[in-house]
Parts: structure tokens; C-alpha cells; sequence
């Protein structure tokens, strides 16, 4: 059993992933600090069900999610189970996969970093249904494996799986909307729509 | 793992779909090491492949980054640990 004493001490350190999640989620500075608040209480007063050396960021995330979907989503009214676009698969390589072999010399990293500024790809994420949007942020911003994101959910991990796959071609399809906004590419169709290179893959 | 192993366990994927339809699961290491390493395999030999599986590899990174950068403002530390010995609605607990 986890002692309640040494909370503080073994806790702590996760707050400012846990604030960057609580942003993420709430898309609100004013409501992430108030869940994360609220989940180090909870946690706080149910620290003895923490099965030591067990992941306690991970246990902690599971808090805030659990939170969040209970009481901040309710909140923010919006439309649970919203369905995204189908969008196809390798959208923003295709149309940006020219613009980087342009960039000479910088590895695809550096260019993408410096072609997707912070608030548009905050923004990409933050747009994406709930359902959509808790998946990626676990996986994409927290780390988290399909199973601790299928227990933080409660869901099966196929529909992590497929949540995940869809809200990032969502994601992908936003920022590449951004970068057109930004005349940073020209609307060009992609090279091919069935997700393949164009080769006759016997499908 | 040996050639004997390679030949005659990995699943060889010569297919460019079938490739591309584990890149999420690849990238998110969350493929069985024989399905991974089929997968690499293939890569090794396909600069289309290799292409995509890079691009998404670095986007990857560049969400993580940018998306897990937000400053926590400074009293929310303070605001936490006095919660912490408080009892709020006097139930008798903490909290």
C-alpha cells in the first residue's frame, strides 16, 4: 500500500506533463490548472489503491482523463461520438513531401520543425473530436502504450488503434489546410488516392 | 537473429500497401519483433516506403515537441501542496 505521506514527494514531479495534458484536453489554460488541481486531490486521497512500483505517471493520467470525461467535457457541451472526414492515408507527405525535398541539406525534422509552427499544430490537435483527440494526445503526446491508453478509456485497443489512425489523418489533413492558409504550398492533387505510390499493388 | 531465422521465420512483405498499412503500428512500436522486423526488411529495400516511414516518423517528434510545451504557471506547485492537509468540506478528510 502506498503511503499517503510520501504522495507529495513521488508526485510532484509529473505536474508540468500533467499541465501540458490538461491544456491539450481542456483547451483552456484556466480549466487545466483546476483538473490538474483537482486530479492530484483524487490521487491525493486515493494513493493507497496505487500498487507500488506500478507506473504513477501513467496511474495519474488515468486520473485526469477520467476527470476530464467526467466532468469537463459535460461542461464544454461539446458533441461526443462526432464522426471525422475521410481523409486519405500519407495526406500531408504527399503534398509536402515536395516542398521538403526542396529544403537541401536539412533533414526532414529540422524542416518540418521549422514548417509547422507551435500554434498550428496545437490548434490541429485541439480541433480534433474528443474521441478522436484524448487517443492522440496519449499516444502522441503522453507516450503511452495502446493497452494503458485502452485502460485510460475503456475501450478496446482495435478502437485505439483506429481512433488513432483517423484522428491523425485529421491532424495531418489541418495542417496541411494551415500550410495552403499560410501560401506555403499551392492546392495540388496528391499523387495518388488509394494510399499507395501509384504502382498496381493487386488490390 | 540468424539467416536461418530470417529465411525461414520473418514473413517476408513485398507489398508496398501491405507495408504502409503497419506504419502507424510500426512508428508506435507496438508490432511483434517478427512483424517488425518484416517490416524493416521491406524499408531496406524500398525508398518509397522508406520515405513515407521517415516523414512520419519525424512528425512524430515534431507534435510531440510542440504539443507538451506549455509553461505551468509558477503557483500552481504551491496551490497543489496546500491542498494537500486541507479538508475542504469538513467531511474529516483530506480534500
Amino acid at each position: 500500500m502506498a503511503d499517503q505521506a510520501t504522495f507529495a514527494d513521488e508526485a510532484m514531479q509529473y505536474a508540468p506533463q500533467l499541465y501540458s495534458g490538461a491544456v491539450r484536453m481542456t483547451r483552456n489554460r484556466s480549466d487545466a490548472e483546476d483538473l490538474v488541481q483537482e486530479t492530484y486531490l483524487k490521487g491525493y486521497r486515493s494513493y493507497h489503491t496505487f500498487t507500488e512500483g506500478t507506473n504513477l505517471r501513467a496511474w495519474l493520467f488515468r486520473i485526469m482523463t477520467n476527470t476530464y470525461i467526467n466532468s469537463y467535457r459535460a461542461k464544454q457541451r461539446r458533441p461526443d461520438e462526432t464522426e471525422l472526414g475521410e481523409f486519405e492515408d500519407l495526406y500531408l507527405y504527399k503534398n509536402l513531401g515536395a516542398l521538403q525535398d526542396a529544403s537541401v541539406g536539412r533533414s526532414a525534422e529540422e524542416s518540418l520543425m521549422e514548417l509547422l509552427p507551435d500554434d498550428e499544430v496545437k490548434q490541429a490537435l485541439e480541433d480534433l473530436p474528443d474521441n478522436f483527440r484524448l487517443p492522440v494526445i496519449l499516444a502522441d503526446v503522453e507516450g503511452f502504450s495502446y493497452k494503458e491508453i485502452a485502460e485510460m478509456l475503456d475501450i478496446p485497443i482495435g478502437t485505439v488503434m483506429s481512433r488513432l489512425h483517423r484522428g491523425r489523418k485529421a491532424m495531418q489533413k489541418a495542417l496541411y489546410d494551415f500550410a495552403l492558409e499560410r501560401g506555403l504550398v499551392t492546392a495540388q492533387p496528391a499523387a495518388a488516392a488509394d494510399g499507395t505510390f501509384g504502382q498496381d499493388n493487386g488490390r | 537473429m540468424s539467416d536461418d531465422a530470417t529465411t525461414t521465420d520473418t514473413p517476408v512483405i513485398s507489398d508496398c500497401a501491405q507495408t504502409l498499412q503497419e506504419l502507424d503500428v510500426f512508428l508506435d512500436g507496438e508490432l511483434s519483433d517478427h512483424q517488425h522486423a518484416a517490416i524493416r526488411h521491406h524499408l531496406a529495400g524500398c525508398m518509397d516506403c522508406l520515405g513515407a516511414f521517415d516523414f512520419h516518423a519525424e512528425l512524430k517528434i515534431v507534435v510531440a515537441q510542440k504539443c507538451n510545451n506549455d509553461e505551468m504557471p509558477p503557483e500552481l506547485l504551491g496551490k497543489i501542496e496546500r491542498c494537500f492537509g486541507t479538508d475542504f468540506d469538513g467531511d474529516g478528510q483530506i480534500g
